[in-house]
């Protein structure tokens, strides 16, 4: 039966709220008697908390409490870490911080008013005492010896970790060259447009905890609340509602959750806190953070043997939930999409006096793509080849999937030079290069950049999980024939109510408007895993996917019972369950393929079908649904009902991959970058909906640029936060980026029925060294191998003008 | 001391007594109860605040309540006339222009001046003309789109 609605851009059927304004987020919902709570943070990286007098505070009007990491000692638990390595280094991480602040944005005290505008005026009568002590911010100074951030430990180092097969001193010593250069990723703020928040609700009679929070994992979220505050965790609900944004920052379990569920149950009242952004930047976590050096030995015609990282990882003063983690994903994605007979990767993880850095958009997989992107542009340059002939020469070629990697993964499918091949013919990668050669007679500056990158997702087989890597799905057909699906993939943006719906729609033959998803409340959901890893589609809607499988089975039972045949001569087809061979449909091909776009909600309802079988040569899932529930006629000892619950756990993670190809022309007066041209081709398998793709391809390139052009969280050598705000912190806006041109190629996967790979993470990991490598590029007639993120005006413009770095 | 203000707020004038010191934007959201307009950086840096007070954009995390007294207010809810889209609101359900949502509501009331000021801008125009409000999603390209098929629909 071919697909209605799988494969259309399809316009989501999520947006009428959210155009409307009557989406609800977290501070957006509102219950009486709700109070407010501010709170106090350090102004200090690192310091000794001496007296902290709330008196004066208290005794404003509308203060209702103050709560301190004093007040709470060991009341509420750690806030944990899921990122489990040999010999991990872990402090003790509160809500609040009792005796020693390690950053500056670190909690001290909880204000609770009944309005929040006394609440954060409470917040500045709070009078504390602080004791300065010595600071280290830069990681590679804090692993050798800087000042200590936890002086239990003696050192900085949490921890250190080598990775990765063959033997890569061997392939160093023997390569005809080895090519060295430091390189830094440089730490992010995620910058979700809707700043974390909590709502928390305790029901003294009920003895019910209620969370609303602005979170990519609802229920991994519970489970890790409940243990930190000693409630059941079937006591305690937690709520997603509409959450703007994550890109991974909201993929963690913070102090305030769980602090906030903690002060309702004191206080019996529902308390709320909503972040400022200046806490957003300041105590959200951060990502990338690492400083790196590699080399990498090849032979004098362009093949690579082999490539070695050592990296130190900026983690900050605390574990939050993936933080130690983050980097081995580094060491997996480090053969890139190269055959690569020897990798090694040598982590140290380091403290310093800084927010922690977890999962950023692509969380570790950018920092790996950059690290091999650039050191064959190293390569290409070295050797004076095209940067294309590298790659091509290092690839695998299609028929060698599954491709094992010195990193130890199985790569589950791929078509590289596909990719590469429709890349430069969009881009028209002959012509730029003459015109790139006129340019250069003429006296202007450009850059042709070319990333062929490879991401690990679908996260992914519960074995390379700390929580479970698979997910979860119930498919449940009404009496009335509307379909019900609850996912535990609670989305933040991607858009599941639409795609899943055109998953259901098709695979139950009904149309789109007749499907709802629900998701993002753990007491109406079954447990699930969350959006994250690229993995929503691949995972969650494979576990849709499956559970109509499992659904159809058990209703083809029924209409094997109710059509009075055995199950063997009842098939599914565009009428539902008939009787083989399927009747000629006249009447259904004359509306054919519903028009594009079908607007959400204006289907007519469904009159109740009846029960009306006799005679009947086929039934429509929404005949035997209403059978199920009535079940006044079901085969002998059938379940009543028409639902499936499906637990989808992947035997491997996906390896989507594409070409970016970055033009750039460079101000010679003003050592500015314009975009000339951007062009991508991905392939990220089998797509649902194309719109909603190109979407998160092209705001995964922003980011890229963000990166690459404009962002960085900078902490003076004191440890302040500078960029603290948004007037410091620079996201790009509409006028900084280009047209992006995009296509795809579609490999599909075997490692779900559907072929889906993921998508939601491939521009933060293509884009970034395509656009670096097209710096490089345009600088390379000044003598420029390399150049370090964000690329500045300034930094270019002393490169161009002659004048010597201060770097 | 609180000051008693009348402000027409989406064609309904609504007479209430604020704190000097309460931001247009919580008087929106906390005491009116319009909860699309979302404050996203409370330094007018972000524009998911942006209303239009008289008819021009304005981030409404950086103006008090008291200095609208008078004035009118169209936040996004008051934007679809008789439950119809604006063609800003469809531009952005047609060509995708949001992704989570948080800054559109500011992101659809700033389109809507460019169009009031260039009924045909140019993609350079409509991304200049953006440049007080940020989504962290959509990477732009698609909003540009919702605003030049809004342009077209005018």
């Amino acid at each position: 039966m071919p697909n209605k609605f799988v494969g259309r851009r399809m316009k989501r059927t999520e947006d009428p709220r959210l155009i409307k304004g009557l989406a609800h987020y977290v501070d957006d919902i509102r219950l009486p008697d709700t109070l407010h709570i501010a709170f106090l943070r350090s102004m200090y990286a690192h310091a000794r908390l001496g007296a902290i007098d709330t008196s004066e505070a208290l005794k404003m009007p509308g203060v209702v409490a103050i709560y301190t990491g004093r007040d709470l000692g060991k009341k509420i638990g750690p806030v944990p870490c899921a990122g489990a390595l040999p010999d991990l280094k872990v402090p003790d991480h509160r809500p609040l911080a009792s005796d020693h602040v390690y950053f500056v944005g670190h909690p001290i005290a909880a204000v609770v008013a009944t309005d929040r505008y006394v609440a954060r005026d409470a917040v500045d009568q709070i009078m504390v005492d602080y004791e300065e002590l010595p600071v280290v911010v830069d990681p590679e100074e804090a692993a050798q010896g800087g000042a200590l951030v936890h002086e239990k430990f003696g050192d900085n180092i949490a921890y250190k970790l080598t990775a990765g097969e063959g033997d890569i001193e061997a392939a160093l010593a023997s390569a005809g060259k080895v090519i060295k250069q430091k390189v830094i990723n440089q730490r992010l703020a995620p910058i979700a447009m809707e700043p974390r928040g909590v709502l928390a609700r305790y029901l003294p009679g009920e003895e019910e905890l209620t969370i609303w929070s602005s979170t990519q994992i609802p229920h991994l979220m519970r489970t890790q609340v409940a243990l930190m505050i000693g409630i059941p965790e079937n006591k305690l609900r937690v709520i997603t509602p509409e959450v703007g944004g994550g890109f991974g920052s909201k993929l963690n379990v913070y102090g305030e959750e769980a602090l906030l569920g903690w002060i309702s149950m004191q206080l019996g009242k529902p308390v709320k806190w909503i972040e400022t952004r200046r806490e957003n930047i300041q105590a959200t976590i951060h990502g990338r953070g690492q400083v790196g050096y590699i080399e990498v030995g090849c032979q004098t015609d362009g093949t690579i043997t082999g490539l070695r990282y050592n990296v130190f990882a900026d983690l900050g003063a605390y574990h939050q939930l993936l933080t130690p983690a983050i980097p081995t994903l580094t060491g997996l994605m480090l053969s890139g999409c190269y055959k690569i007979p020897a990798i090694q990767i040598n982590v140290t993880g380091v403290f310093t006096n800084k927010m922690a850095t977890d999962a950023y958009r692509g969380a570790g997989r950018p920092e790996a793509t950059y690290v091999v992107e650039r050191a064959v542009d190293l390569v290409a340059a070295e050797l004076g080849m095209d940067v294309v002939e590298v790659r091509r020469k290092n690839f695998p070629q299609p028929n060698e999937f599954p491709f094992k990697t010195a990193t130890g993964l199985f790569y589950d499918s791929g078509n590289y030079q596909a990719a590469l091949d429709k890349a430069l013919e969009n881009a028209g990668y002959a012509n730029l290069r003459e015109e790139q050669k006129k340019a250069r007679e003429e006296g202007r500056i450009m850059g042709i950049g070319v990333s062929t990158y490879v991401e690990i997702c679908a996260l992914g087989p519960s074995q390379a999980m700390p929580a479970g890597g698979w997910e979860s799905a119930t498919v449940r057909i009404e009496p009335t024939g509307k379909v019900t699906i609850l996912t535990g993939a609670s989305p933040h943006g991607q858009g599941q109510e639409t795609s899943f719906a055109q998953i259901a729609a098709d695979e139950l033959g009904c149309d789109i408007a007749d499907v709802t998803v629900i998701h993002g409340d753990t007491s109406i959901v079954q447990y699930g895993i969350g959006t994250f890893g690229s993995r929503a589609t691949a995972v969650g809607g494979t576990a849709v996917y499956i559970a109509i499988e499992k659904l159809k089975e058990k209703a083809n039972k029924i209409a094997a019972h109710l059509l009075k045949a055995d199950v063997s001569k009842v098939v599914w087809g565009e009428n539902g369950f008939s009787l083989e061979p399927e009747p000629a449909k006249a009447a259904a091909s004359a509306g054919g393929v519903p028009e594009p776009d079908l607007p959400a909600g204006q289907a007519p309802a469904a009159a109740l079908p009846e029960p009306e079988i006799d005679g009947k040569k086929s039934l429509s899932l929404q005949d035997i649904a209403l059978a199920a529930h009535l079940a006044k006629d079901l085969p002998p000892d059938m379940e009543p009902g028409l639902s499936a619950t499906y637990f989808f756990e992947p035997k491997n993670f996906t390896f989507p991959f594409g070409t970016h190809i970055a033009v750039v022309e460079i101000d010679r007066e003003t050592g500015e970058i314009e975009f000339k041209r951007y062009v991508a081709v991905d392939d990220c398998g089998k797509v649902i909906n194309p719109l909603l793709v190109d979407g998160q391809v092209q705001g995964g390139i922003v980011q890229s640029i963000g990166q690459a052009l404009y962002e960085e969280v900078v902490y003076d050598e004191q440890g302040q936060l500078i960029t603290g705000t948004l007037m410091d912190y620079a996201v790009p806006r509409a006028k900084m980026i280009p047209w992006l041109e995009l296509d795809r190629t579609e490999t599909p996967t075997d490692v779900n029925p559907m072929g889906v790979k993921g998508v939601g993470e491939a521009g933060t990991i293509g884009a970034t060294p395509a656009i670096v490598n097209a710096i490089v590029d345009a600088l390379s007639p000044f003598g420029v191998r390399h150049i370090d993120m964000p690329v500045r005006p300034e930094n270019v413009w002393k490169i161009v003008n002659a004048v010597t770095s201060d770097k | 001391m609180k000051k008693a203000i009348g402000i027409n707020v989406n064609g309904t004038t609504r007479q209430t007594e604020v704190e000097p010191r309460m931001l247009l934007v919580h008087y929106l959201r906390d005491v009116l109860g319009l909860t699309g307009t979302h404050v996203g950086c409370e330094t007018s840096l972000c524009g998911a605040c942006t209303v239009l007070l008289d008819g021009q954009a304005v981030k409404s995390c950086t103006i008090f309540a008291v200095q609208a007294d008078g004035a009118e207010v169209t936040t996004i809810e008051g934007l679809a006339a008789n439950g119809d889209l604006h063609a800003m609101q469809e531009g952005f359900w047609e060509r995708h222009g949001l992704q989570c949502g948080y800054c559109t509501p500011g992101m659809i009331i700033a389109a809507t001046q460019i169009l009031e000021r260039n009924s045909n801008p140019s993609q350079e125009e409509i991304r200049h003309g953006l440049e007080g409000n940020l989504c962290r999603c959509t990477g732009y390209q698609h909003i540009v789109e919702a605003v030049e098929y809004a342009a077209k629909k005018q």
